[in-house]
Parts: structure tokens; C-alpha cells; sequence
């Protein structure tokens, strides 16, 4: 099954011909992923060959998504313009919007996001500022390495791109239903919450692993939904323990603020919800670990 | 970033929230120099990036022209929860009628704005969240919509505004929201707005934070930066286009990816515990880490004296692992004689046996190779608490 992404998602990419899109397209394609085409306005109607593969570049997304068929959307345009970019793949109501761009102004994130909400929520967007979502053997739609893990039985669900990978590369000998980077900024599209939801749900992920970090509550709403509807094992991890009060850490949405947004907390209300948090990554993996070998 | 309460002020004036005239000084002299040309009694105020000034001493009444001076005097220099007042702003004093609470900010669980307003204002809004929950009106903002005059209204009546100065509170609810949207602010605080005996309101203090990734579309903003108050650390890495945050301890921290970071540094926290050594930054080179990244980034850690030890921790993803290996030895070639601390490096992901053989040949002796992140954090630690 996967979660949000398949063997048969048809992506598109917005900001294909760009250098990050360029490259990454490239990766995607390498990974197996059915790119079926770009967006870039001002390009409409040329093809590009990604060492062999020959896309068509549209105008629009609806254009797109009526030439191909396609249902997802991978977003790679300069933080500028991803506004008009988010805004445009709603509007088409395609089925996925991946948002991969770091550094977009977080008024204008809030702006996409009532404009989905307004509109019905039929688009579901991932990000902004994450690595993506991969299903291992099926399909990856942004940037995370494909050759890191295989296909497996772990879901992972994650605000950090490296931890992500980190995560997968640790238990890779059990590989990974779906594998989603949410985004370490302060709004978001998918959550914590709508991953474990999807992964409760999906009867090819047995065990789910959710990584957060300091800033906001949204662990601590996670642990609440744990604890009233996911009946699969979760084990847990929380960066940022160190962190100081007042200070960004990298990521737009990482800041603790007075006594709000701790590390401490957020695994106090995971593990009351009787989700095992690890202290390092590596005890967290063993923590999983033990699970799958239990199962 | 946060504003100090000047430049709050100033944008408010921009936007036509009303405040009281005033300027800044650095020195008692100026300070005296402000007060007399107001020619009546005023306020001192430590401009510091902090709450709670005036218990700390910060914010103080002068008559006269003289006692400003004074007054300025015993302010400049203080430390206000390890802010160190290098600025005070005179402000005419003024009469008091009520003080009253209100503000914008980001409401990341709701994924929208938030207004948040009291009549029960001047003191910490938290304090009142806490213990008179029902004083304090919370009202959600459509993004797209926004505030006009009707949503001003709204929040207006949900705090129970007086009803003599409600249609001055909602004008003033109107243009807020104007310098939060137009400034790309995450957070306008007002905190007193005050009620004088004329019944006039007036923004008597002011929190804003302004949202760093909207830079591109305000040029004005750089200006508001206080060079001055930087760490030099902070400055340099940042010219760099480095994410780089200076924390007091003495194990150096590279890595990849702010999620990795930050557990890099909870695990050099925890493995320093019996060594009494601590993360001396944060300092994120992102995905790429080429070796110019990674020569900019050690020469902003070798910089910081209190760094012993310096620990490398690199997942090799969209980057291979031998790709960083040469990074760091060509870094390490760039810095030369002024690389003179042990080096830590983990590496892990792709290509990784490749990329611990380009640094055993290279045979570098100032680094380490050592294969997990829990095992390279307690040598790097060892090795700061050797070097102490």
C-alpha cells in the first residue's frame, strides 16, 4: 500500500528546468519514479531530456495534469514564487503537492494554506521546506536518496530531512513502507498527526517511527492521537535538548520560545502516551529494532 | 528577528498606529540633551531584546533634564538577563487611564494568525493567560481575509473594549494588523496600550518580530540589524551564508541538515556530562557540504577560543560520503597552520567506505575517524576535556 504515494503516481515537477529541479528530477527519474512531465510558464511547449528520458514541459499544472494524467506535483520553485506555485497546483486540484523549497516567508505559506483549506482541502501538501516523501520500490517524489533503504515495513515520519535519512539508513535491513519528511517550518501542510493517521490505516506498515524537534506543540498533539487512535508501535525521537531559549536552530520552525516548544516536553507527552522515545538516534532505531524482531 | 522597542515603534508611526515622540541615546549626555528639548517630565527605557525591564531596573521617571542624565547613567551598562543596555529610549511620561493588552502573532498549531487582546494589559500576558484565562480574548485571522475594520470590531468587542475608545481601538486593530502584514511580521505585540485621561489611545510599548525569510521583499529590513550586538561568530558565519548559532561550551559542531545538528549536539551534551564539557555552536553547512562550505565553516570554529575539539558529523545522502571526505581534507589544506584543534569525523550514508578511505590515506594528523555518531560525540568530548 505506501501512504500519499504509489506505484502508480504520475509526478510532475514546477521548477523543472531549473538547477534544483534539473538535478533532482534526474535523481527522481534514476530512482524509478513516473515523472511524467515539468511546469514553467515561460518554457511551454520545449522537452528536455534527462540523459535519455524526453519530458514535456507545460504551461500550467491543469495543462499537465490534462496532457498526462498526472497527480502529484513536486515544487521546486525559488521561495518568491512558490506562493503563485502552491496557490496554482490547488487551483488544478491535483491530488499531492510536494513542497520542497527552504526559506519561503511563512505569511505566505498561510496564505496557501487557507486558500487549500477554503477551497476543500483537495489537494494534500507536504512541506513547506522538507525533503519529500518515498516509497521505497514504488516512487519518491523530492529529494530524499532512494539507495539509502528498500522497501519495507516501517513507517517514518519526520520534521528533519538528515534525521530522516540517518533513521532510514540505520534500519535499512528492515526497510520502510513510506518514508515523509514534514518540514521544520512553523506551518506546514501534512502533519505529524495526518502521517500516523495514514500509516495507522495502511495495512503494509506494521511499526512507525516519528522524529520531531523543538518548537511549536505539534509532538505534543501527536502524542494525544497516539494515544487515543494508533494501536501500532510507535517509537519516538526528539531533537533539540541543548537548544537555548530564543535561538533558531537551522530550521524556520525550531525555536523555543519561553517554556514552550521543548524537547523535554515534547518526549514527556510521547512517552505518557506510551510512545518509547530514544535519547539518540541510534537508541532509537534499537528501539525499533527490538520491536520488529518481536513482531 | 526581534526589534528592539525604537524600531517597533518607529514602524508603528509608519503605519499610523499612534506613539508617543522619542529618541534614542547611547550616552547620559544625549539622553539629557533629548529630555530637556521635551521640556517635561519623562521616561527612560533600556532598549533590550528581553522582558521585563522595569523589574530589572531598566525603565525609570526624570523630572528634569538633569536627573534624565542620572537616570540614563545607572541604565546604560546594566544586564538585563544577559542583555547589556547599549541604547535608552526618552519618551515623554505620560498619564495612565488604563492599560489595556493586544496583539498579532503566528499560530502555528491552528496554522494561521491570531489576534489576542485584554482590557487587563501592562502586565505579563502570560501571567494573565494562566490565571484569568477568560480576560484574555483569542480570535483566529483568516490569512486570506485579514482584519477589517468589521474583524477589528469583533476583536474589539471579544475583549470588552471600553466602549468610549472602541472606535480609536479598532482603528488601531486595523493598522497592527497593516504593519504585520506589510512588514511580514510573525509577531505585534502592544503591551501597554494605553487609555490617558483624554481618553486617547496610544502604543506605549511594542514587541515585533519580523520574519527573516521574507528579507528578499524588504530591503529597509537590514538596517534594523544592530551589527553591534552581534556575536562576532554569529557575524562572520553569517556573511558566509552560514547557519551558524555560538553556544557556550567547547566542542566545536559541523554537520548537515538542522534536525542532525541539533541531535548532534544533544549527543556531545550528554557524552560531555562526566567530562564537564559542553556544544560550543550550532552550525548547519546543509546538504551540500562542499569543501569551501566546509573551510568556511571550520575556520568560523576554530575561531571561537573556547573551541577544544571539533566534531564532523556528516550523513552522506544527497551528498556522497567521499565527495565530504575530500572536503575536509582539502578544508584542512585551505586552513593550514591555522587548523590546530582535534578533529572528530563521522561519517555515514552513501559511499561511506569510500569516504573513510580518502581519510585514512590523507592521514591528517589532527583527525579521527570514528564510526558512529554515539562513539565520535564521547571522543570529540574526551578530547575537549584533554584540551581544557
Amino acid at each position: 500500500m505506501a501512504i500519499f504515494l504509489n506505484e502508480n503516481s504520475k509526478v510532475i515537477v514546477q521548477g523543472m528546468t531549473g538547477a534544483e529541479g534539473t538535478k533532482h528530477t534526474k535523481r527522481m527519474l534514476a530512482s524509478g519514479t513516473n515523472i511524467v512531465g515539468g511546469v514553467n510558464p515561460r518554457k511551454a511547449g520545449e522537452k528536455v531530456d534527462f540523459d535519455g528520458t524526453v519530458l514535456p514541459v507545460f504551461g500550467t499544472v491543469k495543462e499537465a495534469m490534462e496532457a498526462t494524467g498526472a497527480n502529484v506535483t513536486v515544487i521546486f520553485v525559488p521561495p518568491a514564487f512558490s506562493k503563485a506555485a502552491v496557490v496554482e497546483a490547488i487551483d488544478a486540484e491535483i491530488e499531492l503537492a510536494v513542497v520542497i523549497t527552504e526559506g519561503i516567508p511563512v505569511h505566505d505559506t498561510a496564505y496557501f494554506w487557507a486558500h487549500a483549506v477554503a477551497t476543500g482541502n483537495k489537494t494534500r501538501i507536504i512541506g513547506p521546506n522538507c525533503p519529500g516523501i518515498i516509497s521505497p520500490g514504488k516512487s519518491n517524489a523530492g529529494i530524499i536518496p532512494a539507495n539509502i533503504a528498500g522497501p519495507g515495513k516501517i513507517g517514518l515520519v519526520s520534521k528533519s530531512g538528515t534525521l530522516t535519512y540517518q533513521m532510514m539508513y540505520e534500519l535499512r535491513d528492515f526497510g520502510f513502507s513510506t518514508a515523509i519528511g514534514i518540514g521544520g517550518d512553523p506551518i506546514i501542510g501534512t502533519t505529524h498527526i495526518d502521517a500516523l493517521e495514514a500509516f495507522q490505516a495502511d495495512d503494509e506498515t506494521v511499526a512507525i517511527v516519528m522524529i520531531g524537534e523543538i518548537g511549536g506543540d505539534a509532538e505534543e498533539r501527536a502524542a494525544a492521537y497516539i494515544k487515543e487512535n494508533v494501536t501500532k508501535p510507535v517509537v519516538g525521537y526528539v531533537a533539540g535538548f541543548t537548544a537555548p531559549e530564543g535561538k533558531t536552530m537551522g530550521h524556520a520552525g525550531a525555536i523555543v520560545s519561553g517554556s514552550a516548544g521543548t524537547a523535554q516536553a515534547k518526549k514527556e507527552a510521547l512517552e505518557a502516551a506510551g510512545v518509547k522515545v530514544g535519547k539518540t538516534p541510534s537508541e532509537t532505531a534499537a528501539l525499533m529494532r527490538e520491536i520488529m524482531q518481536g513482531l | 528577528m526581534d526589534l528592539y522597542e525604537y524600531q517597533a515603534k518607529d514602524l508603528f508611526a509608519a503605519h499610523g498606529v499612534p506613539v508617543l515622540p522619542g529618541d534614542v541615546a547611547t550616552n547620559p549626555a544625549d539622553a539629557k540633551a533629548i529630555a530637556a528639548k521635551f521640556g517635561q517630565p519623562v521616561v527612560v527605557k533600556a532598549q533590550v531584546k528581553t522582558g521585563g525591564r522595569g523589574k530589572a531596573g531598566g525603565v525609570k521617571l526624570a523630572s528634569t533634564a538633569e536627573e534624565t542624565e542620572e537616570k540614563a547613567t545607572a541604565i546604560l551598562g546594566l544586564d538585563i538577563k544577559g542583555h547589556i543596555v547599549h541604547r535608552v529610549l526618552v519618551t515623554p511620561a505620560s498619564d495612565i487611564a488604563e492599560e489595556y493588552y493586544f496583539s498579532f502573532l503566528l499560530d502555528r498549531a491552528n496554522r494561521t494568525f491570531l489576534a489576542m487582546a485584554s482590557v487587563e494589559g501592562g502586565m505579563d500576558i502570560e501571567e494573565v493567560a494562566a490565571t484569568k484565562p477568560e480576560a484574555l480574548a483569542k480570535i483566529h485571522i483568516d490569512a486570506i481575509k485579514g482584519v477589517d475594520a468589521a474583524k477589528a470590531k469583533e476583536i474589539a468587542d471579544a475583549a470588552n473594549f471600553p466602549a468610549e475608545v472602541k472606535d480609536q481601538v479598532v482603528d488601531v486593530i486595523v493598522k497592527l494588523w497593516e504593519t504585520f502584514v506589510a512588514e511580514d511580521a510573525t509577531l505585534v505585540e502592544v503591551n501597554p496600550l494605553v487609555r490617558d485621561p483624554q481618553d486617547k489611545i496610544v502604543a506605549l510599548d511594542g514587541k515585533v518580530t519580523l520574519d527573516e525569510n521574507a528579507d528578499f521583499r524588504h530591503p529597509a529590513h537590514a538596517e534594523l540589524v544592530d551589527k553591534q550586538a552581534e556575536n562576532p561568530l554569529e557575524a562572520k558565519a553569517k556573511e558566509k551564508g552560514l547557519n551558524y548559532v555560538k553556544l557556550d561550551g567547547e566542542v566545536g559542531i559541523i554537520g548537515n541538515g538542522a534536525g542532525l545538528v541539533m541531535s548532534t549536539l544533544d549527543v556531545v551534551a550528554y557524552a560531555g556530562e562526566q567530562y564537564g564539557v559542553k556544544p560550543a555552536n550550532f552550525l548547519d553547512i546543509g546538504g551540500g557540504a562542499s569543501a569551501e562550505v566546509m573551510a568556511n565553516g571550520l575556520d568560523v570554529i576554530l575561531g571561537d577560543e573556547a573551541v577544544r575539539s571539533v566534531f564532523v558529523n556528516v550523513f552522506g545522502g544527497i551528498t556522497a560520503c567521499d565527495a565530504v571526505a575530500n572536503g575536509i581534507v582539502k578544508a584542512l589544506e585551505i586552513l593550514g597552520d591555522e587548523a590546530t584543534k582535534p578533529l572528530v569525523v563521522r561519517l555515514d550514508g552513501n559511499n561511506v567506505e569510500e569516504g573513510r578511505r580518502i581519510l585514512a590515506d590523507a592521514n591528517h594528523p589532527l583527525v579521527t575517524v570514528v564510526d558512529t555518531m554515539d562513539n565520535a560525540a564521547a571522543k570529540a568530548a574526551e578530547l575537549a576535556a584533554a584540551g581544557v
